[in-house]
């Protein structure tokens, strides 16, 4: 494990990503716009920033984190109230682990969402842009705080549903239908915001643990097939914010109401 | 004259590096707290190669501070930039090309969807072998690839048009999903979880700030239009039609 190496992979990758973006800017500025781009240098250092930071990001990601992350999901798995096959016969089937006894595995799946969502830069940039454009009453952390408790309850109900089996459109199907059930009586302003949050969970820091986790536990826990059921962790992760999102617009909504009634009849 | 503004560039360039440094501390923190509580409390076993987790810690932290900092210098103001450009000139063709060609191009080059594609090329032809399968799955790897690339470009397309005509996005997103719901049904089993994934990879950490700063500039840009309610959405859209598109491809695919 050579820092150097990683290092040079990731801005490789990084550049490789940016690349691509770069031409098509440039090609329509110049032969589209045919306008000059205001302050150029600045413009010029803030994506070497951008790339030299992502690639320092996922160095530091790939040096520290992803490897203990991903260890601790195995040790996760050997824990001794997991693997008690024997003990415990269903009549008729095949030895099961009730899957309460999966607790750490929901717990560590909760935790490991929420803190990995409060560092992902993508949604940092999005709750900057929405502070920002809202004029300060949608506040970055609150916004980010709800998109993590989101993705938190949605990589538990993840690995629960992998250690229960049961088919992933269930809860998917389940999910949008209370998505579209909470959208009517949302607050009208925040829900393209907690659509964009849904997509925006899933980037960097998140998907490489929580892929990790799945696929750990999928191949694990008997009766599971990794191709079937170790993917669709990651579309749990951004089923969830949407509801939270907008459950926070709602909570701040009322809990705004409230004064207001009591003092004046503005509203 | 030039020296005097490029110093002062300088100063709030050191100040825009040297402020979010304890910002990105506590952005880490909470992640840094479930490591250590899991690791000495529930399987209390000590922290190994604690040199190397320092290391990358301050990496981290570095890396994100640089990268807050670039999106304020470079990101938003070009993608604003661009998207007031786009509204002067008034040419809504060529603004829709730029959104295609903005989601294709960075999709298809995305390393998570190479990486995520030639998984799922393995998985799906796994019990064949030989030359005739591999050729196969590079076939499979590349079609999945460009489809999920029409897919973000199309999703891109979809969110200006949805600006300039201020069309809601919940009802794009209301017909989305149920299109979803209708053809999961009918799509092979090993496709769906790869589907209903795509969607999350497609938006990655430099499209999603660049997305987010070309729609609230429209949206700003253009008259009646609200930054906050129209200029969000592009995300949620291009993170819902690869879904459909890939789910599209399992059922087409002989």
């Amino acid at each position: 494990m050579n820092a150097l190496e990683i290092f040079g992979n990731s801005i490789y990758n990084t550049i490789r990503d940016v690349l691509p973006l770069v031409a098509i800017i440039a090609f329509f500025q110049l032969a589209v716009l045919r306008r000059p781009l205001l302050n150029l240098p600045r413009l010029v250092c803030g994506w070497c920033f951008v790339v030299i930071g992502l690639s320092l990001f996922l160095t530091g990601l790939k040096l520290g984190l992803f490897p203990l992350g991903e260890e601790m999901a195995v040790q996760l798995l050997q824990r001794p109230e997991v693997n008690i096959q024997e003990a415990q016969v269903v009549e008729g089937a095949a030895a099961i682990v009730p899957f309460y006894n999966y607790y750490w595995t929901y717990i560590f799946a909760f935790a490991i969402g929420v803190s990995t969502t409060i560092a992902e830069p993508a949604l940092i940039a999005v709750a900057m842009k929405a502070e920002e454009v809202s004029g300060g009453t949608i506040r970055a952390w609150g916004l980010r705080l709800a998109v993590a408790l989101g993705v938190g309850i949605g990589v538990a109900m993840g690995t629960l549903r992998i250690v229960l089996g049961t088919p992933l459109p269930y809860f998917i199907i389940t999910g949008y239908v209370a998505i579209m059930i909470q959208t009517c009586f949302a607050p009208k302003q925040i829900v393209p915001l907690a659509y964009d949050s849904g997509g925006v969970t899933t980037s960097t820091v998140t998907v490489p643990l929580v892929a990790a986790l799945g696929l750990g536990l999928a191949s694990r826990v008997p009766g599971r097939d990794p191709v079937i059921d170790g993917f669709g962790l990651i579309a749990f992760a951004s089923l969830f914010p949407m509801m939270t999102v907008m459950g926070y617009a709602q909570l701040a909504a009322w809990l705004n109401r409230r004064p207001s009634q009591r003092t004046s009849n503005l509203e | 004259m030039r020296t005097a503004v490029s110093l002062r560039d300088l100063r709030k360039l050191m100040h825009a590096i040297g402020f979010p440094l304890w910002n990105s501390l506590s952005d880490l923190l909470p992640i840094i707290a479930v490591v250590a509580v899991f690791q000495l409390l529930v399987f209390q076993q000590p922290l190994r190669n604690a040199g190397q987790l320092f290391l990358g810690l301050s990496m981290v932290i570095i890396g994100l501070s640089l990268f807050i900092a670039g999106l304020r210098l470079g990101l938003f103001p070009l993608g604003e930039g661009m998207a007031h450009d786009f509204a002067r000139k008034g040419s809504v063709p060529w603004l829709i090309l730029f959104a295609f060609c903005l989601g294709f191009g960075t999709t298809f080059a995305e390393p998570a969807l190479i990486t995520i594609a030639n998984e799922a090329a393995h998985v799906k032809f796994a019990e064949q072998a030989g030359d005739e399968a591999r050729a196969l799955q590079r076939t499979f790897a590349l079609t999945l690839r460009t489809t999920v690339a029409i897919a973000v470009g199309i999703a891109l397309m979809l969110g200006v048009v949805r600006i300039i005509k201020g069309w809601p996005v919940q009802y794009f997103i209301l017909v989305g999903y149920c299109f979803v719901m209708l053809i999961t049904p009918f799509a092979p089993s090993n496709i769906i979880g790869i589907a209903y994934d795509s969607g999350g990879v497609a938006t990655s950490t430099i499209t999603v700030p660049l997305t987010a700063a070309l729609g609230v500039g429209l949206a700003s840009s253009i008259q009646g239009r609200n930054p906050l309610f129209d200029g969000f959405g592009m995300i949620a859209l291009a993170a819902l039609t690869p879904i459909l598109f890939v789910l599209g491809l399992g059922i087409i695919w002989p």
